[in-house]
């Protein structure tokens, strides 16, 4: 889908990406940065609208430089920043972004109102964007970004001030525009655990330039780390004990949680190798008579990645 | 990438209202359809964008508090048409009480007032909500988008300023004026509404386009449209007063509405326009044209200049 060749972009006084070499296949791929990492900078040159200072990149098999157009013709943006005119309703504005992608205006009628629903939009999308919450606003900018059925669309931060819930929401809606509607991914994010959930393959860029290139699973594999709280009982006055003591006698690895935060000492961390690591835990609590506050599978961060690199 | 086996479970038509399949009836999850249509080009996309401005610069298919200044004005431009047209009928005079021509003339202000509120409508929105990163995304370019914008408002005030000509004229057939009389002034009418219509256009739009808000944009181009005028016509005024006559013709270069009827009267009859009822000779009237030619050409490379600046 996107493959790029020492590709190098110089600002006057910044350099936005440095000789990054990069083969994104089909899918969901989610691309992990701090703010100023080059995400953004990426897909202006992806979409052919800011020329690389030097190598190459390739959209659909077709060159950025000399293809602009096609490309454009066949993939789908989805800003990072807010990029809707408040005074019309989602569906004129859709109507009108289906047109501009070269949609007669039957079938952009047609597109908009399948794609408002893909995305949830029912009854509000007759009234004006401007009174829409963010999260409304965010699914129309996705809906203007699938409305002409692209091949690939990219994502710049789309869960970007939405609350937890509007946030899965949204990474659910990411998961299905591949699964259920055959159309590859690009994500942006900086936050490294909410892609992994979502996404097939994982790319981390920090400073321009490449930091790791993996896919989901193997990542979970070797980073998976489970969080476990128990409570106490007259039997054991001190339950996170007495479980790490059993763990550790059937040959599980645990550490301390939180070392040094409030509940330190409160939760045990452990690596889960697999889903017969779940239910060893739940015996194992069950055995003891203690009571399983949660167990839950930590976030990650970039840092992490660092962290993990050094390993 | 389509994803037929997706498809139909229930297809759209299967729970409309009223089919009593449910007591309140929802249209289902039908799946995902992909769209194997056609992809017209950029050229259609160009003209989708030109009608949707130009309807936008009427109000129409926006809110009803965006109609209220577009259809106030075509009124106020309109209105004058019609009460000559029946005088003319009512008294039997043999011409028109107003030469085609020079009927814009005494609507500068209102001209102004239009382009004020329609040009920054028709560009600074689309800056002001940064939706430009939608439209380049897309296959259309930086002049597709400019060249949509500017024919769209030149076709907006061109229908306003040739609609009381229309009317001008049907009355005057009506009324069993001179046939050949008629058509020559009606044609040279439109001919200047033409040359009005392109040149305030692009002179609006570039100094609507320099600022994201709306506000500014109105001010601004009411100020460079009348009071240039209003500088222009004060020299006139006093260069004639000082008996510089030979200047007259020439500060008359200076601004959007002084170039235009300078033109009128140097190629299309009209009376003389400026201070001492002058106007540029022929030979002037060329350096006119010439000036006209260049300052929309200007104008358009500075708004494409613009775009490029704006696009991500």
């Amino acid at each position: 889908m996107i493959l790029t060749e020492s590709l190098s972009k110089r600002f006057p006084r910044v350099t936005a990406l440095d000789r990054l070499t990069l083969d994104i296949g089909s899918g969901v791929t989610g691309l992990v940065g701090a703010n100023g990492a080059g995400k953004s900078t990426l897909i202006k040159i992806l979409l052919g609208l800011s020329p690389a200072s030097e190598g190459r990149a390739e959209v659909l098999g077709m060159d950025v430089r000399a293809e602009g157009p096609a490309i454009r013709a066949r993939v789908g943006y989805m800003p990072e920043h807010d990029c809707l005119p408040p005074d019309v309703s989602a569906t004129e504005f859709v109507v009108h972004m289906a047109r501009m992608s070269g949609l007669p205006s039957a079938a952009a009628r047609e597109r908009t109102a399948d794609t408002l629903r893909h995305v949830g939009l029912y009854e509000e999308r007759y009234r004006p964007i401007g009174g829409y919450s963010t999260g409304m606003k965010q699914r129309v900018k996705l809906a203007q970004a699938l409305v002409h059925d692209p091949d690939l669309v990219l994502l710049d931060e789309p869960t970007n001030g939405l609350d937890p819930a509007g946030r899965d929401d949204m990474l659910g809606l990411i998961r299905r525009i591949h699964t259920d509607f055959g159309i590859s991914v690009l994500v942006t994010s900086h936050l490294l655990g909410e892609l992994e959930r979502t996404c097939d393959h994982v790319v981390v860029i920090d400073g321009g330039s490449l930091l790791q290139s993996s896919s989901t699973t193997d990542f979970t594999r070797s980073t998976a780390v489970l969080a476990v709280e128990v409570t106490d009982s007259d039997e054991h006055p001190n339950g996170i004990e007495a479980l790490r003591k059993a763990l550790d006698a059937r040959g599980v690895r645990t550490e301390d949680g939180g070392a040094g935060l409030p509940g330190a000492g409160r939760i045990l961390l452990l690596t889960a190798d697999g889903d017969d690591t779940y239910d060893l835990v739940r015996d194992t609590v069950a055995g003891l008579g203690l009571g399983l506050v949660r167990m839950e599978q930590r976030r990650h961060h970039i840092s992490e990645v660092f962290r993990h690199d050094d390993r | 990438m389509t994803t037929d086996s997706l498809t139909p479970s229930g297809s759209p038509d299967r729970s409309r209202p009223g089919d009593g399949a449910a007591p309140e009836s929802r249209i289902h999850d039908i799946g995902y359809r992909g769209y194997d249509g056609p992809r017209l080009g950029r050229s259609y996309a160009r003209r989708s964008l030109f009608a949707q401005s130009l309807r936008g610069a009427f109000g129409l298919g926006r809110s009803a508090r965006s109609k209220i200044v577009p259809v106030i004005i075509t009124a106020v431009m309109a209105l004058p048409a019609v009460i000559a047209v029946a005088t003319t009928m009512i008294t039997g005079s043999e011409e028109l009480p107003i030469p085609y021509v020079e009927y814009a003339v005494g609507f500068d202000m209102v001209i102004a007032l239009f382009l004020a509120a329609q040009a920054p409508q028709a560009v600074s929105l689309d800056l002001r909500y940064r939706t430009m990163p939608l439209y380049f995304s897309r296959p259309i370019e930086t002049s597709d988008y400019v060249r949509a914008k500017y024919a769209a408002m030149a076709s907006a005030v061109f229908v306003l300023t040739s609609l009381p000509l229309v009317l001008l004229y049907a009355g005057a057939l009506l009324a069993k004026l001179d046939f050949t009389d008629q058509t020559t002034g009606f044609a040279q009418g439109l001919a200047g509404a033409a040359v009005l219509s392109l040149l305030h256009s692009a002179v609006a739009l570039l100094v609507a386009a320099l600022t994201p808000r709306r506000g500014f944009g109105v001010a601004a181009v009411i100020a460079v449209m009348t009071l240039s005028f209003t500088a222009v016509t004060a020299l006139q005024v006093a260069a004639e007063e000082s008996g510089a006559q030979g200047a007259v013709n020439w500060i008359g270069l200076f601004s959007p509405s002084s170039l235009i009827y300078g033109l009128q009267h140097a190629f299309l009859d009209a009376e003389g326009p400026f201070p001492g009822n002058t106007g540029p000779s022929t030979a002037q009237g060329v350096v006119y044209l010439l000036a006209v030619v260049a300052l929309i050409a200007g104008c358009y490379a500075l708004l494409i200049r613009r775009y490029r600046k704006a696009g991500l």
